[in-house]
């Protein structure tokens, strides 16, 4: 083994003209040069290796910051006051009441999962699982939002199985419940799937804690797994990087998950804060020990000293620039008084977690790290994490747009007699969008901790908080690609309205949001014009709802060749419920209950399951958003949810009317009897749009007989139109839609569930 | 009939965490000496007729393709069984 001599800021400071790779670090000459600027002279390698992750799109979000500001620009004060900590920490905190709070946060891991779909996937959630615990919280329930490509191309069954394989393994291990999310085909998505995961943790108010190295001659302690040589670039690299059709796959070395050491790293965190032991705890993750202390760094005292020699490694043959950029997952970096160290180790020796002190605060802001003896890295940390590059990058209108959105579905003939729409429903339903997801998520443990109140096929996942008083949160996660591409602007707010209904029809009143942007490259004029309308209308929508937006991530690059996928901004909404008891289902149970269709049809088909599914279609204009029905939809199904007036409900989304009526029979198998006509007359559409439309603002609710009344009156208080359209029934074993066609529960559940699985196989054995 | 055995491990920068996890339960058991282990896979492929240059060639493609997830593991050897 030959000894490698560093390269030291004196060693850079004497040979200003070597040769330095930056360019396959992923940085561009003019983001070299501006590293030479700050610096007075070529960057030592460690110190180019670090700023060369950390300025990478992943972490510094360069292309998208312009952009992200109207998160925090556009709210209000009443938006805000049940916000503990909002964006730009790990996760964002929200206060829930009884002096709970909730961190939730959804994040990519997109190109991982692409490589690799096990250790992608698995590590995406031992990641964000990481963000919930650096928070002070307790992490309680997982959630995904998948994409993958066509169903029945050859590649797509291996990055399913993957994917969700190692979601189940590393969440069933952790023993965290995976209690939602959705999955998605398209072709677009076939070289380029989308990961992401959510995690939701609790913690008491005065448990919180926040990430920055504060005070002077405190000590700066790594603790969990060893670093090893995984994934070394692994964010940076991939994420700046896009897949190439054809030539040899991309293929550096990816993380390996270890979800048990992961699960002892969390109650170890825990004993950690209870024990007044640490200032603080910053997960580690993209860019690893790099980002983790100059990031700490930054929010705290502005210094740090750091002794590279401390990391504990799994190689000893590591380079000092290896060991800065490691990936090696299940690592956490803490900031400990030094009167507190003995205590801290104490803890850790417990819960057998290596610890090591690797250096300490410092008030002199410059972050230096030295490794066998020299100086290798003096910089200031604020330049590396915080103040790299930003661009605003040039946007265009799409050439292609204009056309597009005058394609309109409207060009296809109306199916009149109800054999040919009952075909067309059943098309829909077994549609691979459409179809069961319960092939991935028999795959999740969801009962685990024993506190989940709804899970997936609800339309909200629900886990309950305070077991004396049954408080709760229930979150939903929603993107329909096919809209965005048609209208990114109205795209996004489809997506957070969506999540938002999933939310209310849960009976829980929507809190919060934290979004996954995940776009082309932003080098495209094109992908740069759709992702600044996606945030604008994401900003502009959680405005008018009075939601902030607490945190979240963006994903650029996702793309294959020259194609970029549709723009996918996953929205996540987190709602309360005092009492999960109150939780109202997605189906009926009961026999002879009425069946109520709440707000306005329109005839809105545009990028509709209908259109895409019966007519392979996407074209025309999405559907409208109208925030005013939204909310006061919301309040409606929040206050019927707390009297006890209504047993289920179901929001209208893709597939429309008849898609959620099928839920409502599917999800206990309880037949229903129900009719369009009034439907039809009052909105003035025909039939397919009655059946199929998209319209937002909608939701089925059932109520027993003897609450019509009250549920009736209510809807007049609130003015939230409503239609009876039919009657549950517990004898038939069917679905009736009166005067059009008759179709056997078994039957409707055998082309809703069999899709999945024809492609996949059975679960048991992939 | 002749044999051939194929042998698989984690790549060695990876962890592996079964490995890491049997090593400490054997350092518990008290086997100070030992420092760590990593485990792999050995398939014993048997073969009909003669075992041909192609035929290993063969095996090696598969090896790769099939018996090892190239981006985690590496094949470490195939040899045909004495």
């Amino acid at each position: 083994m030959t000894e490698l001599i560093p390269d030291t800021v004196e060693n850079a400071t004497a040979t200003p003209a070597k040769d330095q790779p930056y360019d396959l670090l992923g940085l561009k000459p003019d983001e070299y040069q501006q590293i030479r600027d700050i610096l007075g002279r070529r960057p030592t390698s460690g110190e180019l290796a670090m700023y060369s992750v950390m300025w990478s799109e992943h972490c510094s979000y360069k292309s998208s910051k312009v952009h992200l500001r109207q998160f925090g620009e556009k709210v209000t004060e009443a938006m805000t006051k049940n916000l503990m900590v909002g964006m730009g920490e790990n996760a964002g905190v929200v206060d829930i009441g009884e002096g709970w709070a909730v961190t939730f946060k959804i994040e990519s891991h997109n190109h991982p999962s692409y490589i690799e779909p096990f250790q992608g996937a698995a590590t995406g959630i031992g990641g964000i699982v990481r963000d919930i615990i650096s928070m002070g919280a307790r992490p309680v329930a997982v959630m995904d939002a998948l994409r993958f490509g066509a169903i029945d191309h050859p590649d797509t069954s291996r990055v399913v199985n993957g994917v969700v394989g190692g979601i189940s393994f590393y969440g069933n291990c952790l023993g965290l419940p995976n209690i939602g999310g959705e999955t998605w085909f398209d072709p677009v998505y076939q070289a380029n799937p989308l990961v992401n995961a959510l995690a939701v943790g609790a913690l008491r108010h005065e448990d919180l804690h926040l990430a920055n190295a504060k005070g002077v001659g405190n000590l700066v302690v790594l603790f969990g797994a060893r670093t090893g040589g995984d994934g070394i670039g692994g964010a940076s690299i991939l994420a700046s990087d896009t897949f190439a059709e054809g030539g040899p796959t991309k293929r550096p070395a990816v993380q390996v998950g270890d979800p048990f050491a992961e699960k002892v790293l969390i109650e170890c965190c825990l004993e950690l804060f209870a024990g007044d032991c640490v200032e603080g705890i910053q997960d580690l993750g993209a860019a690893g020990i790099s980002c983790a202390t100059s990031e700490l760094a930054s929010n705290g005292d502005g210094g740090m000293f750091i002794t590279l020699d401390n990391v504990l490694l799994r190689d000893p043959t590591l380079t000092a620039e290896e060991i800065l950029m490691s990936e090696s997952q299940e690592r956490m970096m803490a900031i400990v008084r030094p009167e507190m160290i003995d205590a801290f180790l104490a803890v850790t020796t417990k819960w057998d977690v290596e610890a090591s002190v690797l250096g300490e605060v410092t008030d002199t802001g410059r972050l230096i790290i030295e490794w066998k003896g020299q100086t290798i890295v003096d910089v200031d940390p604020r330049t590396v994490a915080i103040d790299g590059p930003v661009y605003d990058r040039p946007m265009e209108y799409p050439t292609w747009l204009d056309a597009l959105q005058a394609d309109s579905p409207a060009k296809f003939a109306r199916a009149t007699d109800g054999d040919e729409l009952k075909k067309q429903f059943l098309t829909v339903l077994g549609s691979p969008n459409e179809a069961d997801t319960d092939w991935i998520t028999n795959q999740y443990d969801y009962y685990v901790m024993g506190n989940t109140a709804l899970h997936t096929p609800d339309g909200a996942g629900m886990i309950r908080i305070d077991e004396v008083s049954g408080l709760g949160v229930a979150l939903a996660t929603d993107a329909n690609g096919r809209y965005c591409q048609l209208d990114p602007y109205i795209g996004a707010q489809l997506a957070l309205v969506e999540s938002y209904r999933n939310v209310a029809s849960s009976g829980a009143t929507p809190l919060a949001v934290s979004d996954c942007l995940n776009f082309g490259s932003p080098e495209n004029p094109e992908v740069m014009w759709q992702f600044a309308r996606a945030v604008e209308g994401l900003a502009d929508g959680c405005l008018e709802l009075g939601i902030p937006v607490t945190g979240g991530n963006v994903s650029f690059y996702n793309q294959t060749g020259d194609v970029p996928i549709h723009p996918t901004p996953v929205v996540a909404v987190m709602g309360s419920i005092d009492n999960v008891a109150r939780r109202l289902p997605s189906g009926w149970q009961d026999d002879g209950e009425n069946l109520y269709l709440l707000g306005v049809t329109a005839d809105e088909l545009g990028g509709s399951a209908w259109a895409g599914s019966v007519h392979d279609h996407l074209g025309g204009i999405p559907p409208r958003v109208d925030f005013t029905a939204e909310k006061d939809l919301a309040g409606l199904l929040g206050a019927a949810a707390h009297e006890g007036i209504v047993t289920c409900a179901v929001d209208l989304g893709t597939g429309g009317f008849i898609r959620a009526v099928a839920d409502g029979v599917l999800r206990f198998g309880v037949g229903a009897r129900v009719w369009i006509d009034e439907i039809v007359s009052r909105d003035g559409v025909d039939a397919t749009a009655a059946l199929f439309s998209e319209t937002q603002a909608r939701a089925l609710v059932s109520v027993a007989r003897e609450d019509d009344v009250k549920f009736r009156g209510l809807c007049d208080g609130r003015h939230v139109p409503v239609l009876r359209v039919g009657v549950t029934d517990k004898r038939s074993g069917e679905l009736e839609v009166q005067g059009l066609f008759s179709i056997e529960i078994d039957q409707m559940r055998s082309v809703h569930r069999g899709t999945l699985p024809a492609h996949f196989g059975p679960v048991v054995g992939g | 009939m002749p044999k051939v055995i194929v042998e698989v491990m984690p790549k060695e920068v990876l962890l592996d965490p079964a490995g890491k996890a049997t090593a400490r339960a054997l350092q518990r058991f008290g086997d100070g000496e030992i420092t760590d282990v990593r485990i792999g896979k050995r398939f014993e492929i048997t073969i009909e007729g003669e075992i041909t240059p192609k035929l290993l060639d063969h095996i090696a493609e598969v090896a790769k393709d099939v018996l090892s997830n190239d981006v985690i593991e590496d094949v470490l050897s195939i040899r045909v069984a004495d």
